[in-house]
């Protein structure tokens, strides 16, 4: 592209062929410089309608491009990378089922754990009442014992520990919370529930736990042996539980075997120590005076 | 040195070595027993106590006294303590807690509840 050039319009050089008077002359060249103009501008449109051309042209390319791209993928590409993803699919499915197995162990491990927790704290409870039960080897304080364990981790508030008497045959109130000694009669071994215990060994539970209200002192809601082997030397008659227990639970009925036996045991050799002890004194006050 | 310093008060042989045996579960604690209320005393003004636990029922002095004298005590105020009975009415709860009491736990204890009151208390994380 090509034109007149600013300079040459304004100084007049542009001539446009034969000279024919300054006026005429003048009107040429002003003519020549429109025509030029015109073709200048006819040229600048050409130019601007191909570089339009050439635009769009760029702008398909640019969207060819774009759609091979594309197309390039979905072909061996797309199809690799369709396996990936059902590969990680497959994956993904095996670390949820290992996360769901994993909570369920860690489900069971908790339970388990609970389990262990409280077989924990009934051990913990057995030992203490075993420990205390031996823990002397005076009559009284035995007694003592025997109600704190029944109190404290078996929740009874009336109960009463009652002797056999093996010469009578009668079982008599040794001890007792929540209720006097004197306002439980002997009982007769085989009479009743609670001599029925004496005579068979066999523990006694009332179904119904709810006992409120009076006392019938033959009609206890719980009624265990103290036994040495085979030999029931006195029972624990429990007759209603504190208000805010409402039933046994498994820590309880090994209390009870545990105060079965080892009530009957610390019992029985408190009282063969008082016993050895008197007869020792005894001895010993014969044989201070022998020796005087 | 114990992180947590612990009074038991119970006047039964029995109920304070299960409570002591329990608590010594809990990480870094030295339990320190009393057998009374004012037992109870003499022991928490020997030494500064993270938390007391005490029995209503007691000779000499009962629990609900040695609440009351430990909360209006501005040195001791605020030791919390968990009241230990067997009695287990509402107007009990209430009475304790009335006087200042943290917390009330009903006998026969059960050692997770113990625990728990206890991690609560001290505020064990």
């Amino acid at each position: 592209m090509s034109g007149p050039g600013k300079d040459e319009i304004e100084s007049g050089q542009i001539h446009s062929g034969e000279e024919k008077g300054p006026s005429l002359k003048s009107g040429d060249e002003v003519l020549q410089i429109i025509k030029k103009g015109a073709e200048f501008t006819q040229e600048l449109l050409k130019e601007n309608e191909r570089l339009r051309y050439r635009l769009v042209q760029a702008e398909e390319e640019n969207f060819s491009l774009k759609k091979r791209t594309v197309k390039g993928v979905s072909g061996d590409e797309l199809s690799k990378l369709q396996n990936r993803l059902e590969l990680l699919e497959t994956e993904k499915r095996q670390i949820l089922e290992r996360f769901r197995q994993v909570e369920d162990e860690n489900k069971n491990f908790a339970n388990r754990y609970l389990e262990i927790e409280n077989e924990n704290n009934n051990l913990a409870n057995l030992y203490i009442a075993s420990y205390q039960l031996h823990s002397t080897l005076d009559f009284k304080e035995v007694l003592r014992i025997i109600l704190e364990i029944i109190i404290n981790l078996i929740g009874a508030e009336q109960f009463a520990v009652m002797m056999l008497d093996e010469k009578t045959h009668q079982l008599n109130a040794v001890a007792s919370e929540g209720m006097a000694k004197e306002d439980i009669p002997p009982i007769t071994l085989g009479t009743g529930v609670i001599g029925n215990v004496a005579k068979t060994g066999e523990s006694y539970f009332k179904e119904d736990l709810s006992h409120r209200g009076t006392i019938n002192p033959a009609d206890p809601i719980v009624c265990i042996p103290m036994t040495i082997k085979e030999r029931v030397i006195g029972v624990i008659v429990i007759y209603s539980l504190l208000q805010q227990k409402d039933k046994f639970t498994n820590l309880d009925y090994e209390l009870f075997t545990l105060l079965a036996g080892h009530t009957a045991t610390a019992v029985f050799s408190s009282k063969l120590y008082s016993e050895s002890e008197r007869k020792l004194s005894t001895i010993q006050g014969f044989i201070d005076l022998l020796t005087k | 040195m114990a992180r947590f310093r612990i009074l038991v008060v119970e006047d039964s042989p029995t109920m304070r070595q299960l409570i002591t045996f329990t608590l010594k579960r809990l990480k870094d604690v030295e339990i320190v027993e009393a057998s009374d209320g004012v037992d109870g005393l003499k022991k928490i003004s020997a030494g500064k106590f993270d938390i007391i636990f005490t029995d209503i029922n007691m000779p000499i002095m009962d629990g609900l006294k040695l609440v009351s004298l430990v909360k209006n005590d501005p040195a001791n105020k605020d030791i919390p303590i968990v009241v230990i009975t067997t009695e287990g009415g509402q107007e009990d709860r209430d009475r304790a807690l009335a006087l200042g009491a943290n917390s009330y736990i009903t006998k026969p204890i059960q050692a997770t509840n113990l625990l728990a009151t206890a991690t609560q208390l001290l505020k064990i994380t």
